[in-house]
């Protein structure tokens, strides 16, 4: 186990430095002069180079690029052009709803999903499959943030359980940014439980017809020890590739939700860098979600081998 | 009181009946053969048995064990039954263990399952178990995993959880089809062993006659759901009183008559092979180490004649399959050279140009795998026509279509059928017409008959013995089934780990073999004659 760990580090740091390079050459290199850019077309010249020299532009692009790593290792992001203050800290507010709205929705179509799939496939043809589809079907049909409006009408305006919107910060407590954030979280949690569901079914499905569980019953298992013995952690390796994806979406493409709900996210601070054309906070936003990817394939990739023997040794 | 009783039994899934008003009887102690080719209804006897049958089978009848009807026993008495007092074991080794739990936990669930023991004292069990079954605790500790066993040694592993509470009844269900005769005499003569300590009921189900007539005390033959014949071993061999029977037995025997010198012209080489080397990167053992090489073809060489059929044998993972792909120029060679008809074939970096590539042709074991189910017949036999200079014009394609197809005796007209329309023997003849219709020098037969059943494998057998008669066309026939190689070879290649350990004319070789390997192979191999000679010496013994 240990090798393949170190291998795994190895491809995990490489994969991080392929990003920021690209990351850096397409945002400063390629498009022409970032501060012409920043400053829109009727900018006076004085200003440009005022901005290029502010920016550090104007030292070679080795230089530039050092100064970017070794700033971010530091947590030093540079100086937000539209905010005036430090990237490192608007990151820093946004990424502290951002994770936790991710990690919030992703245990909830978690804990919904396994449940419901493992009881389709377990029963499967039956009225309780049937209807387990046909909801999972709509669940994937109906756009997130128009199921998020009903939310908000049903919990925060008629029952007043909820407010509509916005976040209080976790200085105001646990409970009160966790309540905040429930039914944003359940608005995201729904499609993506949807299809976790119909993964976690047709896998178990898939594992259920192997000669192992056939092999389980002749030794005299029940049908349902034969699936919580033998079949579930064989089917578990489509399902994990499905909660990686799912993250990596979630941390930065929460975006709407984040609109309806008036979230301060990443989602809406990269939007919302990017139409003010501050490159340095769309940049490191972009590598910050870069880096969470990388992270979380590394870590799905450790669960296969957790999960399965035989790519211990492989990949070692 | 018989062990198992099994009284008409029929059987039907989704209203296709399936089973016939079975009859079957076992006594402990004794070993009873069901004998039948693929869809006979062996298997869903056998499952039925079990109760563990597929979804929307529906059957009646009588199944007693030890005077208990079992068609009054609920899910869960069948579950305390399962693994208890039946246990079973299956075709396929290499799929029949779960891949994520070690050796020893899927062992001493068997145990778990049913009593009350501890988890130490089911490990105690399980070891127990696996030592019967010939799986020592040095090489064998209990936390291994499946994928660091050998199909032969996983097999072992599922006996020992069919056996582990010694169970008063065995099913084998192909047991050993999937394994080499090697590996098949040792896993029977485990069976056989399990048998006579425990005083167990056996019920071996092959397709393989010679198989039952060496272990079996009593044998079923099946056909469409049937049981055509039944009996004790010897005599019901001796009477044969079912034309069915006899054609399965005929069919297992069933030797091509050849034209003896069939068109061989032995002073001319189709193919000279001249210490060929196939070599596989294993992977890194390190990030800077070079990586290592297996050498699955070590310095082969070898001579094809005009007309000549020559048998290459050994068994699995002895290389033959890596030395036909080299042969047919698929995979580059490390060292060596191959020539067709005295011209540069394949070499170390080098290919062959399309002109000579439609020289040699392949045929693969499985028919129901090697088509594209999307085109029609024509298309896919004539697939190979890309290699000629110049297409042929559209009569001249179908006259060759139609000639192909009926040299392996199928009509013109199925040309435009699509593939699955054909059953497994129609589709092998597909696949030989396909080889055909370029008029190859060489035909390379892997493995080609051995997905077959033994009616349908005598046929092809025929086929491509008047093959190559009429059209002088030379075959390397690759195959692990000796028997098969001596009814259609000249001359015989013996292989082991990449080399090539002995060669000769085919009946010498089979009949005095030099090699200690070769020995051993046909040792291993199971014949009819003598197994059911050494079953009436031993009757008349006691």
């Amino acid at each position: 186990m240990l090798p393949f760990l170190i291998k795994r580090l190895i491809s995990l740091t490489l994969s991080l430095l392929a990003a920021s390079l690209v990351i850096f050459f397409v945002i400063e290199v390629v498009p022409g002069d970032p501060a012409s850019f920043m400053l829109g077309l009727n900018a006076s010249p004085d200003t440009v180079a005022a901005l290029r020299e502010s920016l550090g532009l104007n030292a070679s692009v080795p230089l530039r690029y050092w100064q970017w790593i070794t700033g971010l290792v530091q947590g030093e992001f540079g100086i937000s052009y539209t905010y005036k203050v430090p990237v490192g800290e608007l990151i820093a507010d946004r990424f502290w709803v951002s994770m936790p709205l991710s990690i919030y929705a992703l245990t909830l179509s978690t804990l919904i999903a396994f449940p419901v799939g493992v009881i389709a496939a377990a029963r499967r043809n039956s009225p309780a499959d049937v209807s387990i589809m046909g909801v999972t079907q709509l669940g994937i049909a109906v756009p997130n943030f128009w199921f998020a409006m009903l939310l908000v009408l049903f919990f925060a305006v008629s029952l007043r359980w909820f407010s509509a919107g916005g976040f209080p910060g976790w200085e105001a407590g646990f409970w009160a940014g966790m309540k905040a954030l429930t039914l944003p979280a359940i608005a995201l949690a729904l499609p993506q439980a949807s299809i976790l569901a119909r993964v976690m079914r047709s896998s178990l499905l898939d594992t259920l017809g192997e000669d192992f569980v056939r092999t389980a019953r002749a030794k005299g298992l029940t049908h349902r020890q034969a699936l919580w013995k033998h079949a579930l952690r064989n089917a578990l390796i489509p399902v994990l590739t499905i909660i990686g994806l799912q993250f990596s979406f979630l941390l930065a493409g929460a975006i709407i939700i984040e609109n309806v709900f008036f979230l301060p996210g990443l989602g809406r601070l990269v939007f919302q860098g990017i139409t003010q054309r501050d490159l340095i906070v769309v940049k490191s936003v972009i590598f910050l979600l870069v880096f969470a990817v990388i992270l979380v394939t590394f870590l799905v990739d450790i669960t296969y081998a957790v999960v399965d023997p035989r790519l211990r040794r492989r990949s070692a | 009181m018989s062990l198992l009783e099994v009284e008409n039994l029929s059987l039907s899934i989704r209203d296709m009946p399936i089973l016939h008003d079975v009859d079957l009887k076992i006594e402990a102690g004794e070993v009873l053969g069901v004998v039948g080719e693929s869809g006979s209804g062996k298997s869903i006897t056998a499952l039925a048995v079990m109760q563990l049958l597929p979804v929307g089978s529906a059957w009646k009848g009588s199944i007693r064990l030890d005077g208990n009807a079992l068609e009054t026993y609920s899910e869960k008495q069948m579950c305390a039954l399962r693994g208890n007092d039946i246990g079973m074991v299956f075709q396929e080794p290499m799929t029949a263990l779960n891949p994520v739990q070690t050796i020893g936990d899927q062992v001493a669930e068997t145990i778990l399952v049913h009593s009350g023991s501890s988890r130490r004292e089911a490990r105690r069990i399980a070891r127990e178990a696996l030592n019967r079954v010939g799986l020592p605790p040095e090489q064998f500790p209990l936390d291994r995993y499946p994928h660091d066993l050998s199909g032969g040694q996983r097999q072992r592993v599922v006996i020992a959880m069919a056996i582990a509470l010694r169970p008063k009844l065995l099913i084998a269900d192909e047991p050993t089809t999937a394994l080499d005769v090697t590996t098949q005499a040792q896993i029977l003569k485990l069976l056989k062993s399990l048998v006579e300590e425990d005083d167990m009921g056996l019920i071996l189900i092959t397709h393989d006659l010679a198989v039952v007539a060496d272990m079996a005390d009593h044998i079923a033959i099946m056909k469409d759901g049937v049981i055509v014949e039944a009996g004790e071993t010897v005599s019901l061999f001796r009477q044969m009183s079912h034309p069915y029977t006899r054609a399965l037995f005929e069919a297992s025997n069933h030797v091509p008559t050849r034209n003896p010198d069939h068109g061989a012209d032995g002073s001319k080489p189709v193919i000279e092979i001249d210490s060929v080397v196939r070599d596989y990167a294993l992977p890194r053992r390190s990030l800077f180490s070079a990586p290592d090489h297996f050498r699955a073809v070590d310095r082969v060489s070898l001579a094809i004649m005009h007309g000549e059929n020559v048998g290459l044998v050994g068994e699995s993972g002895c290389g033959k399959s890596t030395l036909t792909r080299a042969i047919l120029a698929l995979d580059a060679v490390q060292g060596g050279e191959i020539r067709l008809d005295g011209k540069l074939f394949s070499t170390t970096g080098e290919g062959p140009d399309r002109q000579m590539r439609r020289r040699v042709q392949v045929v693969f074991q499985d028919p129901y795998s090697s088509f594209n189910p999307r085109h029609r017949v024509d298309r896919l036999i004539t697939e190979p026509f890309f290699l000629l200079e110049k297409q042929p014009d559209a009569e001249e394609r179908d006259a060759r279509i139609a000639t192909a197809l009926s040299n392996v005796g199928l009509q013109p007209s199925d040309a435009h059928k699509y593939i699955h329309e054909f059953s497994g023997g129609q589709r092998q003849r597909i696949a030989i017409a396909r080889a055909l219709i370029i008029e190859p020098s060489l035909i390379i037969l892997d493995e080609a008959v051995s997905a077959l059943d033994v009616s349908i494998r005598a046929q092809i057998l025929d086929l491509l013995a008047d093959l190559s008669d009429r059209l002088a066309v030379s075959y390397l026939f690759i195959s692990h089934d000796l028997s098969v190689v001596r009814a259609i070879t000249d001359r015989v290649l013996v292989m082991k780990a990449g080399k090539i350990v002995e060669e000769g004319r085919t009946e010498e070789v089979f009949r005095n073999p030099q090699h200690s390997y070769t020995r051993e192979l046909l040792a291993a191999t199971p014949i009819l004659d003598e197994a059911l000679r050494a079953r009436e010496a031993r009757a008349t013994a006691e």
